[in-house]
């Protein structure tokens, strides 16, 4: 990890901080903080020395490739997994070796684990019946409305179906309403709508209640769209941390660029350090990027600019990158074309439909943009890293 | 006997010749009708073999006959019904085979369950070994395991009897009750207990509410078969029992060198009416919290 993404994921908390401040003052929890938070399973190490402060109150993203150790690290967390090292807190309490019912979390588990013998009803009594609440019919049933599943009462976990068991489970952990609530992957199995219906419910109800939300997904948009902080996992570690701009706009890593969005990267090497500007050269051809975008100690970069960033001219330019179009892709909103470099690498060029006539493969264009929009990556890291996982999706449905 | 035999080939015959004749009338062929239910007639006879048993034991408790034996039908009456316990002596074993049944049960219930979990949520030194132990009563001979048991008792001073039965058979249902349950332990997602305890239930509720209920259609199962075992069990019973605890098992055999009483088989149509409704209970049961 470089210095810059060390720097924020201290850095961000803070601001995240101030937003949280009223829910600090009518729940009793905090922050939630991981703080050097290892687990090994045999020589495997699963999770890898996490340093983590989550604000209370905050819709916090976690996004990672599978087997990246997203559940393990919510599985520490919620109790049922024992750290090889490091502690867990939740405000001032180390609940490090707090056993998992004396903890005010919650979990939705990925593989759902309603209890097969209860009803619908009874499932989502279960953790308020434990801690003997009062008026547990309401809450059940304000609970089951809020998931669409009032009239599911009496039904066993087995005659629903895959999205009703996940929206039940999200139903029994959202009504005991505790400090954290850690959702790993509670939209996977819904459909499109009522995923993204959910997705409004699962926030209005973060912001009503004050919750902490930790929230594992696979789904890009949705930690976008959701989350006020994203942490972007890899191989057991935070590869970069930051509100969903941010993240977007300035990955510090290969595998930030490519799995969130897509990132075109070109092999250059930077040939003058301003305070500003830095200059660099890429296939004998000059181009400069701001200062601050530049993520790289090292002169060997990886000169990145983000598809949607690019405008096509067609013909001849002065300036720019010249190529041809291999590929177009009609997408509806937007229309993404390959574009091929005199030297053989192939990037990609997001267009929106805004009427100007679809280009066709064979067509010689040139790119152009803004270079307040380039950044720089060392040019030691794989930059087709992160590459398998991104879905693209973004860029897909939002253009 | 051979009478009942003729009466329900002729039964089988009849109902087999209706549906032929059906057949023909509804002009689609006996032929047709006889490869399309093949096998149902099959199954139907396979029934009737298995359950013959069961036929001759209820309808020769309505029997009374001239001599000491029961082997004829004489004529019908209900006069052992009405006395189940005018056989010297049944009623008296009867009610030890109960007693040490249901202590047995108890025991090997309680302790197989403990042995199961251990096996089944537990890693430990030894486990594989102990699992592997556990098989060997269901491996060993009967007369084996009744011998052995008998030097044990007799050099150990344990005086035979109604104890040396009750912890004979304790150990021998003990493995059937450790199996039944270790296999439905094995089949149930630990990450229940997971999620109880993600919502604050105790170890002791946990256990409860959650495992224990799942768990208990196989601890019914083991306990419904060492009750079985342990009733119907003579050879281990034999030999450590003396002449003041003689069960079920032991008297029928015993009767049936001098005579055999109508009543047993009284007690056989119970025993066969019983374990029907038990299991069509525990059906019952199972559908309502099918899963
Ligand atoms: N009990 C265990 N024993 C050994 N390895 C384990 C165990 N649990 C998890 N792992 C390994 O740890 C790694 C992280 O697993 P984890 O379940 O946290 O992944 P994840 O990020 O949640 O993935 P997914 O998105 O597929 O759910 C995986 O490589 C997994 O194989
Ligand atoms: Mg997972």
């Amino acid at each position: 990890m470089t210095d810059a993404s060390t720097e924020q994921v201290r850095s961000e908390p803070v601001s995240g901080r101030a937003a949280a401040g009223k829910a600090t003052a009518a729940h009793g929890g905090g922050d939630l903080q991981m703080r050097s938070l290892t687990k090994r399973f045999g020589t495997f190490t699963a999770v890898d020395d996490l340093d983590l402060v989550i604000p209370q109150g905050s819709f916090f993203a976690l996004l990672g490739p599978s087997g990246c150790g997203k559940t393990t690290t919510l599985r520490m967390v919620a109790g049922l997994e024992e750290p090889t090292a490091g502690t867990i807190s939740i405000g001032a309490e180390d609940i490090t070796a707090t056993r998992p019912y004396k903890r005010p979390v919650n979990t939705v588990f990925q593989s759902y684990a309603l209890f097969p013998h209860l009803d619908i009803f009874e499932n989502v009594a279960f953790g308020l019946r434990r801690r003997g609440s009062k008026n547990i019919k309401q809450q059940v049933n304000e609970a089951l409305e809020l998931v669409e599943l009032a009239q599911m009462g009496r039904r066993k976990p087995g005659q629903l179906s895959g999205g009703q068991q996940q929206r039940v489970a999200l139903a029994r952990a959202i009504v005991n309403r505790p400090s954290v609530l850690l959702l790993d992957e509670p939209l996977g199995a819904l459909d499109l709508k009522l995923r993204r219906q959910m997705q409004i419910e699962l926030k209005r109800i973060q912001t009503e209640v004050g919750l902490t939300f930790v929230h594992v997904t696979h789904d890009q948009e949705e930690a976008m769209t959701m989350a006020d902080t994203i942490a972007v996992m890899n191989q057991g570690r935070i590869e970069q941390m930051g509100g969903p701009t941010d993240l977007y706009e300035n990955p510090t890593t290969t595998f930030v660029a490519n799995f969130l969005g897509q990132s075109n990267l070109v092999r250059a090497k930077v040939t003058s350090r301003g305070s500003d500007v830095l200059e660099v050269e890429a296939e004998g051809q000059a181009f400069t990027l701001p200062a601050r975008r530049s993520f790289s100690d090292s002169d060997e970069i990886w000169f990145g600019v983000r598809p949607e960033k690019l405008s096509i001219g067609q013909g001849d330019a002065a300036e720019g990158l010249r190529g041809v179009i291999t590929d177009t892709s009609f997408i509806g909103v937007s229309t993404q074309y390959l574009v091929r470099l005199p030297w053989g690498q192939e990037i990609t060029a997001v267009r929106q439909n805004d009427g100007a006539p679809i280009l066709r493969p064979g067509e010689q264009v040139t790119l152009t943009w803004d270079p307040r929009h380039a950044f720089a990556l060392d040019a030691s890291q794989d930059a087709h890293a992160g590459e398998d996982f991104g879905e693209g999706e973004l860029l897909g449905s939002k253009g | 006997m051979v009478a009942l035999l003729w009466t329900l080939a002729l039964l089988d015959a009849a109902v087999l010749a209706y549906f032929l004749i059906r057949s023909l009338v509804n002009g689609r062929g006996p032929v047709r009708w006889l490869r399309e239910n093949v096998i149902l007639i099959i199954a139907v006879l396979s029934f009737e073999y298995l359950l013959l048993p069961n036929i001759v034991v209820v309808l020769f408790s309505f029997n009374q006959p001239n001599g000491r034996f029961n082997y004829t039908w004489t004529r019908f009456s209900l006069h052992a019904w009405q006395h189940p316990c005018d056989a010297a002596g049944m009623c008296s074993s009867l009610g030890l085979s109960l007693k040490i049944g249901l202590v047995a049960t108890l025991a090997a219930t309680v302790l197989g369950t403990l042995i199961a979990f251990a096996l089944g949520r537990h890693r430990f030194r030894g486990r594989a070994s102990t699992n592997l132990l556990i098989f060997m009563p269901m491996a060993t001979p009967e007369v084996v395991m009744g011998s052995s048991l008998l030097t044990l008792f007799l050099s150990l001073k344990i005086p035979l009897g109604t104890t040396a039965i009750l912890i004979a058979h304790v150990m021998f249902c003990l493995s059937f009750v450790v199996v039944t349950v270790k296999a439905r332990i094995a089949s149930m997602d630990p990450r229940l207990e997971q999620a109880a305890a993600d919502l604050y239930a105790t170890e002791t509720q946990a256990f409860l509410r959650v495992t224990l209920p799942l768990v208990a259609p196989g601890i019914a199962a083991g306990a419904l078969l060492a009750f079985s075992l342990s009733f119907d069990d003579y050879i281990i019973t034999n030999f450590n029992a003396t002449t003041g605890s003689i069960t079920f098992p032991m008297y029928i055999w015993g009767a049936a060198q001098r005579g055999t009483p109508v009543q047993i088989n009284v007690i056989g149509t119970l025993m066969f009416v019983i374990a029907v409704l038990a299991v069509l209970v525990g059906q019952t049961l199972g559908r309502r919290r099918r899963v």
